[in-house]
């Protein structure tokens, strides 16, 4: 007998054990969903799969009587356009300060220590600060969520600057390079596919202070809906959209992490 | 450069110490253009300390340290080349990249790149130069898919492609097979007398720096205080001139 550690899935085996727990889950649902809805036909907490796809085509595919809009892509196109500035902000700035605290000591000196501080203040404690400073906009929103992730992406990239091996910046000095060019053919090139790492781990924090901020004040958005109808205990709604959030933020790691592969092939894990 | 300019090293009275810590005291040392030094010691014993100096990374706390009568540099420059043990490659530049960097850093000051017949003739430089380290066949290889002898030859490469008057070379072969180091030997001597430069090499290997060397220095601590090792540094015992070598490779 082998020991666990050493027994492997086969390909296809893997696949089925991948699935077996959602399955599990889906089951899980439809059995007490089925129990509940025997017992009270009315009962809103586990909606069966047909009010839930009676409610979705009614969001995606039918105009709201009220605005006109079709709500479903309405909020979504909201939700997205918020995360995507505020991720590119925090990633483009973050890339730059971090990258430059990595190689500047003097900066390091400076400005290290301060984003440290600011990047253990709670993002959502200074939510009210933002309202009351830029308004309950869109600029509110995406504040908050560069706050909490840009100081995470500054810090980072300026470690992962620190850690590059001496030996490489000394070489690259050898070589006649001035800063600026150590900079733009060395450690940037580098840093790239550590920035998308960065992206990723940060993409749950990211959506977490988006759907808080829409929680707060919005008129449209994911995480609007579902606290608007959190009120009238519309499950059918909640579940899909929650649903349908895991599968962006699905779609968003994994198109990063294409990009990684396919764009930084040499940083490949070995 | 190269051959045009005599690069002269002289050391008088070198101290270096941190703290309590004394690491080297009172080196003196002249080295000629075009020699290859061979630096042999125990383990700290300021062999490396010493090549840093050269490098231009760390400073002598006393002393004189001249190269063409002027003081060292406070920080690396293009005129003094360094192949370390490992980890001096680019992971992102292929083998060629990786070649092309240097001239491409000195030509081009802002965008650190080259481009047209500027780069065309970069790259024809950098062939020649791939062919004698014998690296042709991986041009467009990453580092990581290259053999640990295959980066040292890149390494070396890269290294001497802008043409340093001075070489320094920490323990470069000492993580490689014993196998490869022959013909790693027969490389450096062939760029050591392409090029012109005068080498500092430190090594383990004692067998090595008789064969390569036109002067071996032997780095040790001539006075040893057993209540307190860090009291005296070392210095060079042994200056060993082996001029006969240069001629029969």
């Amino acid at each position: 007998m082998r020991r666990l550690i050493n027994r492997r899935p086969g390909r296809g085996m893997a696949a089925s054990l991948s699935m077996l727990p959602f399955i599990l889950v889906v089951c899980a649902y439809l059995y007490y969903s089925h129990a509940r809805l025997l017992e009270n036909p009315g009962d809103k907490l586990l909606p069966a799969p047909t009010t839930i796809a009676a409610t979705v085509h009614r969001f995606a595919f039918e105009e709201d009587e009220r605005s006109g809009a079709y709500l479903f892509w309405t909020d979504t196109r909201a939700s997205l356009q918020r995360l995507l500035v505020a991720l590119s902000i925090s990633a483009l700035g973050g890339l730059c300060l971090g990258l430059a605290i990595g190689v500047l000591p003097y900066l390091r000196a400076a400005v290290a220590p301060f984003v440290a501080a600011v990047s253990l203040i709670p993002p959502l404690a200074i939510l009210p600060i933002l309202f009351i400073v830029v308004g309950l906009g869109e600029v509110a929103k995406v504040t908050l969520i560069v706050v909490g992730v840009a100081p995470i992406i500054v810090r980072d990239l300026a470690m992962r600057t620190a850690e590059l091996p001496s030996e490489q910046i000394i070489k690259a000095q050898t070589l006649g390079a001035s800063t600026w060019q150590l900079v733009i053919r060395v450690v940037l090139p580098q840093m790239w596919p550590r920035l998308i790492d960065a992206l990723r781990l940060s993409l749950g924090s990211a959506w977490l202070f988006l759907i808080a901020a829409e929680a707060i004040a919005s008129t449209e958005g994911l995480g609007y809906r579902i606290f608007l109808v959190r009120r009238y205990l519309a499950m059918d709604v909640i579940l899909p959209y929650v649903a349908w959030i895991t599968v962006l933020a699905f779609t968003m790691d994994w198109l990063l992490r294409m990009l990684r592969a396919k764009a930084f092939a040499w940083a490949a894990p070995q | 450069m190269g051959g045009t300019a005599m690069t002269q090293v002289t050391v008088k009275h070198l101290w270096k110490e941190y703290h309590d810590q004394v690491v080297l005291e009172n080196v003196n040392l002249h080295v000629d253009d075009h020699e290859f030094v061979t630096i042999v010691g125990a383990s700290g014993c300021g062999k490396t300390t010493f090549l840093k100096m050269l490098l231009g990374i760390e400073r002598p706390s006393r002393g004189t340290f001249l190269i063409d009568g002027q003081p060292l540099p406070t920080e690396p420059g293009p005129d003094r080349g360094i192949v370390f043990q490992r980890y001096s490659l680019f992971p992102h530049l292929t083998v060629m990249k990786n070649l092309l960097l240097g001239l491409e850093m000195r030509d081009s000051r802002v965008f650190g790149k080259l481009f047209g017949a500027a780069r065309r003739r970069a790259v024809e430089r950098a062939r020649e130069l791939l062919d004698a380290v014998g690296l042709q066949a991986a041009a467009d290889k990453y580092p990581a898919q290259l053999s640990g002898g295959m980066q040292q030859r890149l390494s070396i490469a890269q290294s001497v492609i802008c043409e340093p008057k001075i070489l320094l070379l920490d323990e470069p072969f000492g993580a490689l097979d014993p196998g490869i180091t022959a013909d790693m030997h027969t490389l450096i001597l062939k760029l050591w007398n392409m090029n012109k430069m005068t080498i500092f090499m430190v090594t383990h290997d004692l067998k090595e720096s008789f064969a390569l060397g036109t002067r071996l220095l032997v780095f040790d601590k001539v006075r040893v205080d057993p209540q307190s090792p860090e009291a005296y540094g070392a210095t060079i015992t042994f200056n060993i001139p082996l001029k006969g070598h240069r001629s029969s490779i």
